[in-house]
């Protein structure tokens, strides 16, 4: 469970019970970033609010720009990482895809920006509660994604984000559900700066703005040379891949404790395996428990990091399962889940694949509790056949709703 | 002074201007004035070609090429991180067409000098979007043929007044300059370069493709902008403190409107009716120079 996964070592941390939204807070301080901006959106707010007395209060020495809007939020950050300095910003939903051009922009720059993003629903109807459409429909941007079960988690991966971006030089994405996740309160594990110094370095970029060495950057690429740009950023993301395995190593080595890139629970020889991210994954263990009592051959999988993809990984840990239930939190609409389809396609080569049985559940907010983690375990227990696309958990009465309209 | 700054050239030959290109010159004119301890910020504009592409670059100074609406915001970046490096003395520009200050990055630009970011904004003025094949924009003048106010649709609308929008913000520096002044130019650059804060200067920038001129027509046509008072040449400090320039010995406005094909279609009554919103402008203008504490 979370809290033994999070012990440290050594004693080199303060235990603090705080939100989930100030585990990203204080990380950010302690990596010492450079340059914030920001524009608040619920429920992200709690993020750069702290941040915000941090500067003001002169125990973070960053320069906080209180921009207009998201996109320039994030545009105003393409500007001081191509400057070489070390740059945090933290968004949701609308403001997320308000960003969506800049979110190119800072991957096609190649530029290691750190963004927190709280998963929220998009509008309409207005709703303000978690929902992983909003940063699952960036996946093919070029940001890596990386999804956080809880405080501890959050705020070592917000800490990781840096070194990560740092090294393969391309902006990370650190995801967090509303308010389950940003407004929840979790003892963490603060570690101290001198730990965080040892592990994250001072930022030096390879290239910046600099008069005395003149560049252009982002300018015009043709035909013979955009596609291996592209190539680049490709080789990148792999990169990242071994990067974030070799990165959990160092973090442990100075803190104790890591996360990988996913998690398995009893998946050695569960006959089927749920699959989440997010804080579901926490029901989900409780779930798990309680039917391997009952004699259930059940595992879980938790994906932390989606892009990259740990493809090699997910074969791995699903192979051997005859059926997978994948439970999304989001929908890519006329088709499916979008971490149902991203196993699927992991595991569409292999002989002797699972079944994968796709879950829409919990849309904006809307609770998944134990109960109904536990009835798609039976589900798809009972489920014969092809592989399932789209089954919607606890949807109400559509077509009479519907007709109520006419 | 001048002759010694004349020498200095920070635009290398080989960019991809189209001939008597207004935005070519004005960008030399403007290196030249603020030398080489500047960072070029380039949203989309016809200058992110001109530019050249990659590997090169006609430009001496760094250069950030980046999202159309983005100007102000990028800008504020530049400058958050260049000051936290340590380094306050380089001059953090701006350089933008009608279309990204007027128009889609009218916002970044406002919210950026609302904040009095420490920054130089040019804008160059071709009155349209010309990059994407002469389309207009709100600084698009009335009378104007684009192709999308072709034929008996000529664009019936007064162009925008950014500098008065500018001017509302009471940001430090807002200022006028042309082509076919560059004494004016680069005075005004160097002035802006002085200061600190949010500093903008509007650059008339003609455009022989899209006005449909001939390209030798370029500095003529600039000059008679401001001859004609379409195009004065001020400046307003503060928000409040105006001068004029240069005073024009009031050329009426028609052989400026009969030289450039974008308005053959006026008649001598739309060009009556013109006359006299340009020196309803003028008028305006003096009466805020008249009033101001400086004059």
């Amino acid at each position: 469970m979370p809290s033994q996964r999070h012990e440290s070592r050594g004693g080199k941390c303060v235990k603090q019970v705080i939100e989930g939204s100030h585990a990203v807070s204080e990380a950010v301080r302690l990596a010492r970033v450079q340059v914030i901006s920001a524009y608040p959106i619920t429920p992200q707010t709690h993020i750069v609010e702290r941040l915000s007395e941090y500067c003001a209060a002169g125990s973070l020495a960053a320069r906080f720009l209180r921009v207009e809007s998201e996109h320039s939020a994030l545009a105003a950050l393409i500007g001081a990482a191509s400057s070489g300095v070390r740059t945090f910003t933290a968004t949701s939903s609308q403001g997320l895809a308000l960003m969506h051009e800049l979110l190119h922009w800072a991957a096609g720059a190649r530029l290691p920006i750190v963004m927190a993003e709280v998963n929220r629903a998009l509008a309409p109807g207005w709703n303000i509660w978690t929902d992983q459409t909003d940063s699952l429909a960036q996946r093919d941007t070029g940001w890596l994604q990386l999804y956080c079960e809880d405080g501890q988690e959050a705020l070592d991966t917000t800490i990781q984000a840096f070194c990560l971006a740092e090294k393969v030089n391309l902006p990370v994405m650190v995801i967090l559900d509303a308010f389950f996740l940003s407004h929840t309160y979790e003892p963490v594990d603060i570690p101290e700066q001198e730990a965080v110094d040892r592990f994250l370095p001072p930022f030096r970029a390879k290239f910046r703005l600099d008069p005395t060495a003149p560049r252009a950057f982002n300018q015009l690429a043709p035909p013979n040379i955009y596609m291996e740009m592209r190539y680049n950023m490709q080789e990148a993301m792999s990169a990242a891949l071994e990067s974030f395995h070799a990165l959990q190593q160092d973090f442990a080595a100075v803190f104790g404790r890591g996360h990988g890139a996913l998690e398995t629970v009893a998946c050695e020889d569960a006959d089927i395996i749920i699959v989440t991210a997010g804080t579901m994954t926490s029901t989900s263990r409780q779930v798990v428990a309680h039917l391997r009592a009952r004699g259930e051959k059940v595992g879980l999988l938790k994906l932390k990091l989606f892009r990259p993809f740990p493809v090699e990984q997910i074969r791995q840990a699903l192979k051997r399962a005859a059926k997978v239930a994948v439970i999304d939190r989001n929908f890519s609409f006329g088709a499916s889940g979008i971490f149902a389809q991203e196993v699927r396609a992991a595991l569409c080569n292999l002989d002797n694949r699972p079944r994968v049985l796709g879950f829409v559940a919990g849309l904006g907010g809307r609770d998944v509790t134990t109960d109904v983690i536990e009835d798609i375990y039976w589900r798809t227990k009972k489920m014969k056949g092809s592989d399932q696309e789209n089954l919607w958990v606890g949807l109400h009465e559509v077509d009479h709703a519907i007709g109520s309209l006419e | 002074m001048q002759l010694e700054a004349l020498n200095n050239e920070y635009m290398c030959s080989g960019h991809v201007a189209c001939p008597g290109c207004g935005a070519a010159v004005a960008m030399r004119f403007l290196l030249k004035a603020l030398g080489e301890k500047t960072v070029m910020i380039i949203p989309a504009c016809c200058w992110s070609i001109i530019a050249g592409p990659y590997p090169q670059s006609t430009l001496k100074v760094p250069v950030l090429h980046t999202a159309f609406e983005t100007g102000g915001a990028v800008a504020s970046g530049v400058r958050a991180a260049l000051d936290i490096l340590g380094d306050t003395e380089t001059t953090v520009v701006t350089w933008a067409g009608d279309g990204g200050t007027f128009d889609i990055g009218f916002q970044a630009l406002s919210g950026a000098v609302e904040r009095n970011e420490n920054f130089l904004y040019v804008c160059y003025d071709n009155e349209a979007y010309m990059n994407t094949g002469i389309q207009r924009s709100s600084s698009t003048p009335y009378g104007a043929w684009t192709t999308t106010t072709p034929g008996q649709q000529w664009k019936r609308l007064r162009k925008k007044n950014i500098v008065e929008a500018l001017v509302a913000h009471r940001i430090p520096y807002a200022a006028t300059a042309s082509i076919a002044f560059p004494e004016d130019l680069i005075a005004k650059a160097r002035k802006a370069r002085e200061m600190k804060g949010a500093r903008f200067l509007h650059i008339y920038s003609t455009c022989p493709t899209g006005w449909r001129i001939p390209s030798e027509m370029s500095i003529k046509i600039a000059r008679m902008a401001v001859q004609t008072n379409i195009f004065p040449l001020y400046e307003v400090e503060d928000g409040l403190r105006y001068t004029i320039n240069y005073s024009p010995k009031g050329y009426l406005v028609d052989e400026y409107f009969r030289l450039q094909g974008r308005f053959k279609h006026l008649t001598d009554e739309d060009l009556r009716q013109i006359q006299e919103m340009v020196d309803e402008d003028w008028a305006l203008l003096c009466r805020k120079a008249g009033n101001s504490p400086r004059a």
